[in-house]
C-alpha cells in the first residue's frame, strides 16, 4: 500500500519518508523509553522493598523525631518535632550558612581580588598567596584545620575568653548578650522603617541632582544618620524619658558553660570560615580576570577626566567588569551552597547531617531520603542561578 | 548508536530488575565468592578494630570469623568493611556485606521496617555517660545544662532525648558521623560529656590522650542488645549466623574448648556428640557440613574464650561477665540447645 501511494502521487511522497514526521516519531519513542525506564525503576525499586520488608513511602516524615539537633533555628524539640520538622531544621541551617557565606565571601573575594592588581607590591604579593595557598588545599582540609586546630584551642568554659560588651569566647562557641525586646519596642523598628525609606527617597534625590546639575550631595553620611543615627537618637530620648524599649540578657556562668544570652556554635563558625575563604580564593581570581578584561583606555581616560583611582575603580572599571564577572560568580556561589554539605565532618547540623545521617539511618527510607535531599540541592542551586542571571541581564552591555 | 542505546537501556532495565534475586540465597554467593563480607566497626577496641598490621580483633570480629569457620573451615576468609553507625543499616540492605557484625542495638523497628532480621544477641548492653574527673560530676542526673557529644544514626541518640526528657533536664547534643569524629570531639573538650553503650565507654576511655582524667557515670539508661544482623527473608543464612553463636555458647556451657575439641569428639555425652556432628546431622540441615561447631570451636574458640581474649580479663579493657554471663552463672546468655 505504501509502494502505492508512492507511485501513484510522486510529488506527495510517503510521511513515512518525511523527515519531519520521522524526526517526531523518533523524539516520541525516546521519550517513551526513558518514561518506561524511570517507571520500571520505580516499581522495581518499590516491589524490591516490599519483598525486603523494607518500608517505603514519605509516611515517616510525620513521625516522632525522637532525637535533639544542636542549631535549631524554629522549634524542634525531640518530644514534639517529626522527621519533616527535622528536615527543616537542617535545611535552614544549610540556607543560613549559606547565604552568609555567600556575602562575606563576595567581599572577601573582591578585596582579593583587587588587591592582587594593586600597584603596591606587598599587597598584590599577599594577595597572591593568599589565592594559591586557599585554592590549593582540599576545602575538607580547611574544614578540619578551622574547626580542629583553630576553634578547638580556644579556653574551656571556665576559663571563658571575656571580650567586654558582653561577648564571651570559649570552645563551646561566641557568647553575646540576646537583646529582649519590650512591648514598646515597635516604636525602634519604626523609626528604623522610616530611616530606611528616608535613605532610599533621599539616593534617588541626589542622584537625579547630581544627574541634572553636576552637583554632588553627601549620600554616605546621610545613609549612616538615617539608618543608625535616627533610631540610637529615638532609644536615647526613649530611654531618658524613662522607657526601655530593648534590654539585653547577657550570659552568665552556668555549671558546665555560660547559659543564656546567644550562642554561636563552633561548628557553624569553622563551616563559615572554610567556605568564605576558600570560595574567595576562587572569587578573587574571577575578579580579577574581570577587571583585566576592561580595556586600560577606560582606565586611562577616566584618570583623563580627572578621577582618582579609587573613584576610577568604583565608577569605570567595576561597572564594566560585573558582566565578565556575574556569570562564573555564580559558579562559585553555587559551589559554597553544596559545598556547605562538608558539614558532615565537623558536625555541623546541616541539612546531609540531620536528614541524610540520622534521619536516613533511623528510618532506613534511604532511597526516599536521599531523593528529597538531591531534589532540594537542584532547587537552592536553580533558584540561586535564576537570580544571578537576572541581575547579569541588569547589568550586561545592552547592544544598540 | 540507535542499537547501542537500545541495548543500554535493556541493560539498564535487566540490573533493575535483577537486584530482586539478592534476598535470598546468602550462602550460595558466599560460597561462590569464596569469602564472607563482614560490616564491621571503623574501630572500637575490643569489639572491631584493625591492628597497624591490618589484621582485625574483636568479640564481633570473631563471630564473623566464626561464621567463615564454619562454611570454610578457614577463618581468615573475611573481608571486613568498617562502616559508620549511619551507613551501616544501608550498607546491609544493598547487599555491600552479607552479615553486619557491628555493636548493632536490635529494635522493634529496625527488625521490623529496615527489612533486617537479629539472629543473635552477642553482648548485652546499657548506653552510659563518661565525664572528665575534675568536672566534680559523679550522677548522670548532675548533667543538666552539660553538652554531649554523640554519635549520629545510634539508638544512644535517641535515648539520650529521652533520658533528658524523662528527668526534666537540658543539654545540647553534638552529633558526629563517626565515633572516631566524636570521641575526638570529646576529648579535645567540645562536651562535658560522651556518652555511647557501656563497652563503648571503657573502649574509647583507652583512647583519651589522659585515659584516667575520665570517669565513667554508674547510670546505665537504657538496654542495648547487641548482635549481628543479616538481611530480611534469607532465614538458611539467618539460621547459619544465630548457630554460630549458639554453638559458641554451648561449647563453652559444655567445657568444649579451643584445645580440647579434637578429644571432646570422642566424648560419650549426647549433648556434646550432637554439637560436635558425631551424632546426628544437626549441620548439613543448615547449609553446612557436620562438623560445622568443630571448625567454628577449633579456629575461634568458644563464647566464654573469645569474651575473655577481647573485651574480659585477657584484654586492656577488663570488662566482667556480668549480663553476659552463662544463664548457669546468673547472666543473660542461653545456649538454645542443638536437637
Amino acid at each position: 500500500m505504501q509502494t502505492i501511494a508512492s507511485q501513484t502521487s510522486p510529488p506527495k511522497k510517503s510521511f513515512l519518508y518525511d523527515p519531519k514526521v520521522r524526526g517526531i516519531f523518533y523524539q516520541v519513542v525516546l521519550v517513551a523509553a526513558i518514561v518506561f525506564l524511570f517507571y520500571v525503576a520505580a516499581t522495581n525499586a518499590i516491589e524490591n522493598l516490599q519483598r525486603a520488608k523494607i518500608a517505603s513511602g514519605f509516611g515517616f516524615l510525620s513521625n516522632t523525631a525522637g532525637f535533639d539537633i544542636s542549631q535549631t533555628l524554629v522549634q524542634f524539640s525531640a518530644a514534639g518535632g517529626s522527621y519533616g520538622d527535622a528536615f527543616l531544621v537542617g535545611l535552614l541551617n544549610t540556607l543560613i550558612v549559606s547565604a552568609i557565606g555567600i556575602v562575606f565571601t563576595t567581599i572577601l573575594g573582591f578585596l582579593i581580588g583587587i588587591a592582587r592588581l594593586s600597584r603596591n607590591w606587598m599587597v598584590a604579593k599577599v594577595a597572591m598567596v593568599y589565592v594559591e595557598v586557599l585554592r590549593n588545599i582540599p576545602l575538607l582540609v580547611q574544614l578540619l584545620f578551622w574547626y580542629i586546630a583553630v576553634l578547638g584551642a580556644l579556653p574551656q568554659p571556665r576559663n571563658s575568653l571575656e571580650m567586654g560588651a558582653g561577648f564571651y569566647l570559649n570552645s563551646r562557641g561566641l557568647f553575646m548578650a540576646r537583646p529582649i525586646y519590650a512591648s514598646d519596642a515597635w516604636v525602634l523598628i519604626a523609626v528604623l522603617a522610616v530611616g530606611l525609606v528616608g535613605t532610599f527617597v533621599y539616593r534617588r534625590w541626589a542622584r537625579k541632582q547630581q544627574e541634572q546639575t553636576g552637583r554632588q550631595y553627601p549620600v554616605g553620611k546621610v545613609t549612616l544618620a538615617l539608618v543608625l543615627g535616627l533610631p540610637v537618637l529615638t532609644w536615647v530620648l526613649l530611654a531618658l524619658a524613662g522607657a526601655n524599649p530593648v534590654s539585653f540578657e547577657l550570659p552568665r556562668k552556668g555549671t558546665f558553660n555560660l547559659t543564656g544570652g546567644m550562642q554561636i556554635l563552633p561548628e557553624f563558625v569553622a563551616l563559615l570560615l572554610g567556605l568564605v575563604t576558600y570560595t574567595a580564593a576562587f572569587i578573587a581570581e574571577v575578579v580579577r580576570a574581570g577587571i583585566l578584561a576592561v580595556s586600560k583606555g577606560q582606565t586611562e581616560a577616566a584618570s583623563s577626566l580627572g578621577l582618582t583611582p579609587g573613584q576610577t575603580l568604583r565608577l569605570v572599571v567595576i561597572p564594566q567588569a560585573m558582566r565578565v564577572i556575574i556569570p562564573p560568580l555564580t559558579s562559585q556561589y553555587l559551589n559554597l551552597t553544596k559545598n556547605s554539605s562538608l558539614a558532615v565532618a565537623i558536625g555541623y547540623p546541616d541539612l546531609v547531617q540531620v536528614f541524610m545521617g540520622t534521619v536516613l539511618n533511623q528510618t532506613g527510607q534511604a532511597i526516599e531520603v536521599v531523593v528529597i535531599t538531591m531534589g532540594v540541592y537542584l532547587t537552592i542551586s536553580l533558584v540561586t542561578s535564576f537570580v544571578m542571571n537576572i541581575y547579569n541581564r541588569r547589568v550586561a552591555i545592552v547592544e544598540r | 548508536m540507535k542499537k547501542a542505546l537500545v541495548s543500554i537501556a535493556f541493560g539498564l532495565t535487566a540490573s533493575l530488575f535483577a537486584t530482586g534475586a539478592s534476598a535470598q540465597a546468602t550462602l550460595a554467593s558466599v560460597k561462590q565468592k569464596g569469602f564472607l563480607t563482614c560490616g564491621s566497626n571503623t574501630g572500637l577496641a575490643g569489639f572491631g578494630q584493625p591492628d597497624a598490621q591490618g589484621n582485625w580483633t574483636g568479640l564481633d570480629v570473631d563471630l564473623c570469623r566464626a561464621i567463615a569457620a564454619a562454611i570454610f573451615d578457614d577463618p581468615t576468609k573475611v573481608r571486613f568493611i568498617p562502616l559508620a553507625a549511619k551507613d551501616r543499616f544501608t550498607a546491609l540492605q544493598s547487599g555491600e556485606v552479607d552479615v553486619l557484625s557491628r555493636n548493632s542495638t536490635m529494635t522493634m523497628s529496625r527488625d521490623t521496617q529496615l527489612g533486617l532480621d537479629f539472629p543473635a544477641i552477642n553482648y548485652y548492653d546499657g548506653q552510659g555517660f563518661m565525664v572528665r574527673k575534675k568536672l566534680g560530676v559523679s550522677s548522670a542526673k548532675e548533667l543538666n545544662g552539660a553538652s554531649i557529644c554523640t554519635q549520629q544514626g545510634t539508638t544512644t541518640e535517641l535515648n539520650l532525648a529521652d533520658y533528658f526528657r524523662a528527668n526534666n533536664m537540658k543539654y545540647e547534643v553534638v552529633a558526629f558521623a563517626t565515633s572516631d569524629e566524636t570521641f575526638k570531639a570529646y576529648d579535645a573538650g567540645r562536651c562535658d560529656a560522651f556518652t555511647t553503650d557501656a563497652s563503648g565507654l571503657y573502649s574509647e576511655r583507652l583512647r583519651a590522650s589522659a585515659p584516667d582524667d575520665h570517669i565513667v557515670l554508674p547510670e546505665i539508661i537504657s538496654k542495648e542488645p547487641l548482635g549481628p544482623a543479616v538481611r530480611h527473608g534469607d532465614n538458611q543464612w539467618g539460621d547459619i549466623v544465630r548457630w554460630t553463636h549458639m554453638a559458641m555458647l554451648n561449647a563453652e556451657e559444655l567445657g568444649v574448648t579451643k584445645a580440647n575439641v579434637e578429644q571432646m569428639k570422642n566424648s560419650d555425652n549426647p549433648e556434646i556428640k550432637r554439637l560436635l556432628g558425631t551424632e546426628g546431622k544437626f549441620g548439613e540441615a543448615t547449609g553446612l557440613t557436620n562438623d560445622w561447631a568443630v571448625r567454628i570451636i577449633k579456629h575461634v574458640g568458644n563464647y566464654g574464650e573469645v569474651f575473655e581474649k577481647n573485651v574480659g580479663e585477657g584484654s586492656r579493657l577488663k570488662i566482667k561477665r556480668g549480663q553476659n554471663a552463662l544463664w548457669t552463672k546468673g547472666g543473660l546468655q542461653y545456649g538454645i540447645p542443638v536437637r
